[in-house]
C-alpha cells in the first residue's frame, strides 16, 4: 500500500522524516568503505607503541616478502613527497609549530604514530604483513602531563626547545571594550566576593560511527580522493597547497559520511599518505582504519586545565572575570588546533554583562594525540566554566543559582548587546527561556523535595543543576577570522539548479555527515520556490559537483549556507521573472510570485515556476537576447555570528553510599530562532545532551604512565547508550535571529555546550551538605564517593585495558597454553 | 578489525571436537559464541592457528531436570538461559543475574558454558554458579568427570578444563524456593561488572535459613562471601541484621584497581552491594 502525504502549505517548521535516513541507516549507501574500484589496493599502517621514541631501524623484508604484497614504504621512503598536514590557525604570529610529518623518518611523538605503511591487494594481507614489519625504537622520556608540561622539563619536541606553542591572550581594558579586571579582583577582595576555582576539562575522543576511510584513484585527468571527512572543500585546497598538484588536478568526494562531530574536521596523516601512495603506484588505493586505530590516532578534544577567578559584589553582580587556561594541543598543533580554546575566549563572559575580562591561553604540545575540535569546539569548555562559578557564587552568597545568573544576565530589552568580548549579540530572550524552562521543570517542587531529602539526611540525595547558555554560531564572518588570523573564510555558496521536468537540484559548499541537511535544505528550498518537497534534490559534497564551498562544522550548515540557498532561490525567482512575463504577455511590473506561480496581477493569468524551467530548456520562445537558463547561484558571507541559547534544568538522585548517579529529569529551552524541522531540532539537542551528559558522567580518554592509551576500546572508552539515558523533556523558544533572512541559529552544538555543566552542577548540589565544591569530570561514582569522604579524585594509577598486554591478552593467551579457551 | 588468518573447524559431535583439540593443541582455541574470543582476535592480541566453533554441536545446546539437578548444556545462550522456565523457578540466581550480562546482542550470541570457562573474574555467571555450588561437567579423550564449582576457577581467565578438555555442561543443584537477586554496579550499562554480588537467601518464616552469595570482580575468580553467608543464618532479613552481616563481605578479596574504581572503593561496594543483595533476596 503506497500512502501518500498530503503535501502542506509551507514545509518550513513541518516534522518532516529524515528523506536520507533510509540509506544511511542500513548502510546501502556510498560510504567510502563501500567503494570500490578495478585494481584497487589495500594499505595497513604500522603504528608506533611509544609515546616519544626514536626511530633506529625498519626492517620490511618479511613483510615486504608477504603474500600480495606490492610495497612496504617508511617516511624516508616517501620524503618530501608525502606533504605535511597543516595547522590552518597559528594562534599568535610567533606560534610554535612542529613539522608534521605523515610518516615522521626519525622520531615518533606519540602512540599511534604512522612510521611504515603495507600496500597489498587485500585490506587482510595488508594487515597480516603490517605485524612483521621489525621497528627497533629509541625511547625517549614522553611528557604526559599538562601541568608538567608548562615547566618544560621534559620535551614532546626537543628541537623545538619548549612545550609552549602559543599564548594568547585577551584583555578587556586594553581592548576598549571593557574595564580592568585586576582592579575588580582587588576591590571585591576588600568588600566584595571572590570566587578562584580549577576546573579540569577531561580528555574525549570523538567516537564517530563510521570510521575514517579514503580511496584515492590516481587514474583520469584529475586525481580523485574519497574520504570520511567532514571538509571536501578545505582537504582539495590543503592538498593543492601542501603536495604540489594543482588544484585543478585535484577532485575531492566526501560521499556520505557516517558521524564526524568535528572529528572528521581534519587533514590526516591517513589521508596525505594514501594520496601519496596512490600517485606513486599509479592505481586506486584504499585505507579503512580499525576502530583501535581511530580511537588512539585521530583526533581528540578539550583537554584543558581551566583557572577561574570572579569578583562580584555581595548583591551578586559581577563585577570581573579572569580566565587562565593551560590547552593541550597533543602532539601537533591540528588544522584548527590552538583554535579551538580561542574561539571560547569569546563565550566565557557568556550571557552575562561582565565589565572587565581578562583571559588567557597558553597551549601546549605534549607526546598524546593531537587534540582539535570537538562538538562545540572551546565554547562547551567556556560554558562549563563560567556554569559552575556562577553556581559556586551563588553558593558562597547563598542564594538560588538561578537569581545570580538573573541578575547578571543581559536582559531582553537590551538586545543588540556588545559584549565585554567584544561580540554584538543581536537577539535573545533568557528570561522567557528561563521562565518557561522552571515551569516545565516543577523547580520549585524539586527544590521542596531536596530540602525534605537534606532535612531527613536520606541516603539518596537530590541535586538540581542549572546552566544557562549562549555560543557563536554559524562560523563565521570571513573578515573576523580573518582578524583573528585563520587561513581561510566564514562564507558558504549554494545553486539552484532548475531540471527541464520540472525537479530541482541544489548543489550546497556544505558537507552533510548525519545531520539532515538534505531534508531541511529540501524544506527550504521548497517553499522559496513553490514546489513539491520530494522534487527537491540536494547535491553535496563532491568538489567536481559543488564547487565552493567551507564544508560542516560550527553550526554553520544552516545559518550560513541555509542563507546562501535563500539567496539563490530569490535570483531564481528574478531571473525566471521576465521570461514569465514574457510568456504571459504582460508586463514585467504587473508579475506576481506566490506558491510556485507567477500571475499576472488582477488577472487569473499564470504560469508554474516549473513550467518556466521548461520553456527555458526549449528555448524556444524567450524574449530577446535572454539567456536560456534560470539556475542561479549565491555565496552568502555572514555578516555576524548568530546566537542562540538556553536554559537547562536537571534533576540528578546520588546515592551517598555508592556514589551512584541517577538522572531523574532533564528539562531544557532552547531558543534557536526559527525552527525549520522540529524534529530535526529535537533530534539534535537529544544527541548533543547524550554528548554533554557523556562528558559530565561517562567519557574520558585516559594514558598510562608510558604514554599508551588505556581507554583504545569501547571497552573502557564508555561510551553511553539508549539504557543509560532518561527521556529528556525539550523546547525551544523562539526570538528571530536578525542578522539573516531566515531568521534561525544554529542548533548543532547546543545540547552538548549547556548539558555538561548542568549535570555537573547537580552532582555537585547534591553533595553541597557534605561540603563538597567540586567533582571532577566525568563524575564517576567512585569520585562522587570520593569526594564525599573527602579523598583525591585521581583515577587509580596502574590502570590497564580490559582486553590488553596485562589483562585479556594474557588471560586469553593463557588459555591457549592451559586450560580450555572457549570464548565468552 | 581483520583478525590473523586461522582455519575455521565446525566439528558437529564433542567427539569431533575432542579430537581436532587433540590435533592442534596449543595452536587451537575453541570458539564458544566467540562474545570475547573474536574481539582480542580482531585486536590481534591472540592469533590462533585453528578455531574449533561448538556452535555446530546440538547436544551441548539446551536445559533439561535430573532429579534434584537442572543440567544447562554449555552451548545454551544466555538468551536462552534467560527465558527458561526450570531455571526461573529452581535457580532463580541464575536467571537474575544472566539478563544482566553485557547488552542484548551478546546475550544471543555468547553462551553460557563458553562465558564460565573464559573465567573472566568481572564476568556475571562465575559468581552465581559458585553460591549455587553447580558442578561442571567436563569431558576429554578418556571421558568426563565432574568438577565441583569450588575447584572449577583456578585464576584469572584459568579453570580446571585440561589442555584437551571441552567443558560440556553445568549441573546446578535444586534451590527451589529460594529468594534471589543479583545486584550489578555499573557506570554504563554493557559493561563489564565493577563489582556485583549475588545472594540467593532460603528464608524461614522471617529469618534467613540458609544463604549463598557469590562476589563478581573482588579477585581473580569468582569468590563466595563465606563469612556472610554463616553470620547471617538465624538472623530476619531486616537492614540493621543483613547491614551488620555484610560487613565483612569484602573480606578474604583481592579486587583489582583500574578506571572504575580503585580495590578500597570496590572493598566498599561489596559491602554495600551484599546488603542490598540479601535483603531485595529475601523479600517474600
Amino acid at each position: 500500500m503506497t500512502v501518500t502525504e498530503k503535501a502542506p502549505d509551507q514545509e518550513i517548521g513541518q516534522a518532516r522524516r529524515r528523506k536520507e535516513d533510509q540509506r544511511l541507516i542500513t548502510g546501502r549507501t556510498r560510504y567510502t568503505d563501500n567503494i570500490v574500484l578495478p585494481g584497487m589496493l589495500h594499505l595497513a599502517m604500522v603504528r608506533s607503541p611509544y609515546a616519544h621514541a626514536r626511530i633506529t631501524s625498519i626492517d620490511t623484508d618479511a613483510a615486504k616478502a608477504s603474500p600480495n604484497v606490492i610495497d612496504v614504504l617508511t617516511g624516508a621512503d616517501l620524503g618530501e613527497g608525502q606533504g605535511v598536514c597543516i595547522n590552518a590557525w597559528p594562534i599568535t604570529p610567533d606560534q610554535k609549530t612542529p613539522v608534521h610529518l605523515p610518516i615522521p623518518s626519525d622520531r615518533v611523538a606519540f602512540a599511534g604514530e604512522i612510521v611504515a605503511v603495507v600496500v597489498a591487494r587485500s585490506a587482510a594481507e595488508a594487515r597480516d604483513a603490517a605485524e612483521l614489519v621489525d621497528v627497533d625504537y629509541e625511547e625517549l622520556p614522553a611528557i604526559l602531563d599538562l601541568k608538567e608540561a608548562v615547566k618544560d622539563e621534559v620535551l614532546a619536541h626537543p628541537d623545538l626547545g619548549t612545550n609552549k606553542s602559543a599564548l594568547w591572550v585577551f584583555d578587556s581594558a586594553a581592548a576598549g571594550t571593557g574595564g580592568d579586571v585586576e582592579e575588580a579582583i582587588s576591590k571585591a577582595r576588600q568588600d566584595g566576593v571572590l570566587i578562584e576555582r580549577e576546573f579540569r576539562q577531561q580528555r574525549l575522543i570523538p567516537a564517530f560511527m563510521e570510521p575514517r576511510s579514503v580511496v584515492v584513484d590516481p587514474t583520469g585527468e584529475q586525481l580523485t580522493m574519497w574520504s570520511a571527512t567532514q571538509i571536501p572543500h578545505i582537504l582539495r585546497f590543503a592538498l593543492a597547497a601542501t603536495t604540489g598538484v594543482p588544484e585543478s588536478k585535484i577532485r575531492v568526494i566526501a560521499p556520505d559520511v557516517g558521524g564526524g562531530f568535528g572529528g572528521k574536521l581534519q587533514a590526516t596523516p591517513e589521508e596525505w599518505i594514501t594520496w601519496a601512495i596512490a600517485r606513486r603506484v599509479g592505481k586506486p588505493v584504499k585505507y579503512t582504519e580499525t576502530r583501535s586505530e581511530s580511537l588512539m590516532a585521530a583526533h581528540h578534544g578539550r583537554d584543558q586545565w581551566q583557572k577561574l577567578t570572579v569578583a562580584a559584589r555581595k548583591d551578586g553582580t559581577v563585577t570581573g572575570l579572569k580566565v587562565e587556561l593551560l590547552a593541550n594541543l597533543g602532539a601537533y598543533v591540528a588544522i584548527v588546533g590552538g583554535g579551538v580554546p580561542v574561539l571560547g575566549a569569546f563565550m566565557y563572559n557568556a550571557i552575562y554583562k561582565f565589565p572587565a575580562y581578562h583571559f588567557s591561553c597558553q597551549t601546549l604540545l605534549t607526546n598524546e594525540a593531537w587534540t582539535d575540535a570537538y562538538r562545540g569546539a572551546g565554547r562547551p569548555e567556556a560554558t562549563f566554566a563560567i556554569e559552575r562559578m556562577m553556581d559556586e557564587l551563588a553558593d558562597e552568597l547563598g542564594v538560588d543559582p538561578l537569581e545570580v545568573r538573573e541578575k547578571n544576565w543581559i536582559r531582553h530589552e537590551e538586545f543588540p548587546f556588545t559584549t565585554v568580548a567584544g561580540l554584538e549579540y543581536d537577539s535573545g530572550n533568557y528570561e522567557a527561556a528561563t521562565a518557561k524552562a522552571k515551569e516545565h521543570f516543577g523547580y520549585d517542587d524539586l527544590r521542596a523535595e531536596q530540602r525534605r531529602r537534606r532535612e531527613a539526611k536520606d541516603r539518596v540525595q537530590l541535586g538540581i543543576g542549572v546552566s544557562t547558555f549562549t555560543e557563536m554560531c554559524g562560523l563565521a564572518p570571513s573578515r573576523v577570522l580573518g582578524s583573528l588570523d585563520y587561513g581561510a573564510g566564514g562564507w558558504e555558496h549554494a545553486e539552484i539548479r532548475m531540471l527541464a521536468t520540472g525537479k530541482v537540484e541544489v548543489v550546497t559548499g556544505i558537507s552533510p555527515h548525519g545531520q539532515g541537511h538534505e531534508t531541511s535544505f529540501s524544506q527550504i528550498v521548497a517553499d522559496r520556490l513553490g514546489v513539491p518537497f520530494e522534487d527537491v534534490e540536494i547535491l553535496h559534497g563532491d568538489t567536481a559537483v559543488s564547487h565552493k564551498g567551507l564544508d560542516t562544522y560550527g553550526s554553520r550548515s544552516l545559518v550560513v549556507g541555509g542563507e546562501a540557498l535563500a539567496r539563490a532561490t530569490d535570483k531564481v525567482i528574478e531571473r525566471a521573472k521576465p521570461i514569465a512575463a514574457h510568456l504571459l504577455e504582460a508586463s514585467i511590473d504587473d508579475m506576481e510570485f506566490t506558491g510556485g506561480r507567477f500571475s499576472v496581477r488582477g488577472t487569473d493569468k499564470g504560469m508554474a515556476l516549473t513550467e518556466i524551467a521548461t520553456a527555458v530548456f526549449t528555448g524556444h520562445n524567450l524574449p530577446d537576447g535572454a539567456e536560456p537558463s534560470i539556475d542561479a547561484e549565491a555565496t552568502y558571507d555572514p555578516v555576524n555570528f548568530n546566537f542562540p541559547h538556553g536554559t537547562h534544568l536537571c534533576a540528578v538522585e546520588v546515592d551517598t553510599e555508592t556514589g551512584e548517579i541517577t538522572m531523574r529529569k532533564y528539562t531544557c529551552v532552547d531558543d534557536i530562532g526559527t525552527v525549520i524541522n522540529p524534529l530535526l531540532v529535537e533530534g539534535q539537542v537529544h544527541g548533543g545532551l547524550v554528548q554533554g551528559i557523556a562528558q559530565a558522567l561517562w567519557e574520558e580518554a585516559v594514558y598510562n604512565d608510558q604514554g599508551t592509551l588505556v581507554t583504545g576500546s569501547f571497552v573502557d572508552y564508555t561510551l553511553p547508550t539508549a539504557a543509560d539515558t532518561i527521556s529528556f523533556d525539550t523546547d525551544t523558544d523562539s526570538t528571530a535571529c536578525t542578522t539573516n533572512s531566515l531568521g534561525a541559529k544554529g542548533v548543532g552544538e547546543a545540547g552538548t555546550i549547556a548539558s555538561t555543566p548542568c549535570v555537573v552542577n547537580a552532582v555537585v548540589d547534591a553533595l553541597r551538605p557534605f561540603g563538597v565544591h567540586d567533582v571532577r569530570m566525568p563524575c564517576t561514582p567512585e569520585r562522587v564517593w570520593k569526594a564525599i569522604h573527602d579523598r583525591d579524585q585521581d583515577v587509580a594509577s596502574g590502570a590497564v585495558p580490559h582486553f590488553g598486554a596485562d589483562t585479556g591478552m594474557e588471560g586469553v593467551a593463557d588459555r591457549s597454553t592451559g586450560a580450555e579457551g572457549a570464548g565468552q | 578489525m581483520i583478525p590473523a588468518q586461522f582455519e575455521y573447524l565446525a566439528p558437529t559431535t564433542v567427539e569431533e571436537a575432542l579430537s581436532a583439540l587433540a590435533q592442534h593443541g596449543d595452536d587451537a582455541k575453541i570458539m564458544a559464541g566467540g562474545q570475547s574470543l573474536l574481539p582480542v582476535m580482531r585486536m590481534r592480541l591472540n592469533a590462533p592457528d585453528y578455531v574449533i566453533d561448538l556452535g555446530g554441536i546440538d547436544s551441548l545446546r539446551g536445559i533439561r531436570e535430573e532429579g534434584d539437578t537442572i543440567v544447562v548444556g554449555a552451548m545454551t545462550r544466555h538468551v536462552d538461559v534467560g527465558n527458561d522456565p526450570l531455571l526461573a523457578e529452581h535457580a532463580a540466581l541464575i536467571s537474575r543475574a544472566v539478563v544482566h550480562l553485557a547488552d542484548p546482542q551478546v546475550r544471543h550470541r555468547g553462551t553460557f558454558g563458553g562465558a564460565l570457562a573464559h573465567a573472566d573474574p568481572a564476568g556475571d555467571l562465575g559468581g552465581p554458579a559458585l553460591a549455587l555450588g553447580a558442578q561442571f561437567v567436563v569431558t576429554g579423550p578418556g571421558g568426563s568427570r565432574t568438577v565441583a564449582a569450588d575447584d572449577f576457577f583456578e585464576d584469572l581467565f584459568t579453570t580446571a578444563v585440561g589442555d584437551d578438555e571441552i567443558l560440556t555442561e553445568v549441573r546446578i543443584p535444586k534451590h527451589t524456593g529460594w529468594g534471589a537477586h543479583y545486584e550489578k554496579f555499573v557506570r554504563v550499562a554493557h559493561q563489564w561488572s565493577i563489582v556485583a554480588v549475588g545472594a540467593t537467601v532460603r528464608m524461614d518464616g522471617g529469618t534467613i535459613a540458609e544463604a549463598r552469595i557469590g562476589l563478581t570482580n573482588m579477585g581473580s575468580t569468582p569468590l563466595r562471601a563465606r563469612a556472610v553467608e554463616d553470620a547471617l543464618v538465624g538472623q530476619p532479613a531486616t537492614e540493621d541484621a543483613v547491614g551488620e552481616a555484610a560487613q565483612s563481605a569484602a573480606e578474604g578479596t583481592n579486587p583489582p584497581s583500574d578506571l572504575n574504581g580503585d580495590a578500597d572503593y570496590r572493598r566498599h561496594l561489596a559491602t554495600v552491594l551484599t546488603r542490598r543483595a540479601v535483603l531485595a533476596a529475601a523479600q517474600p
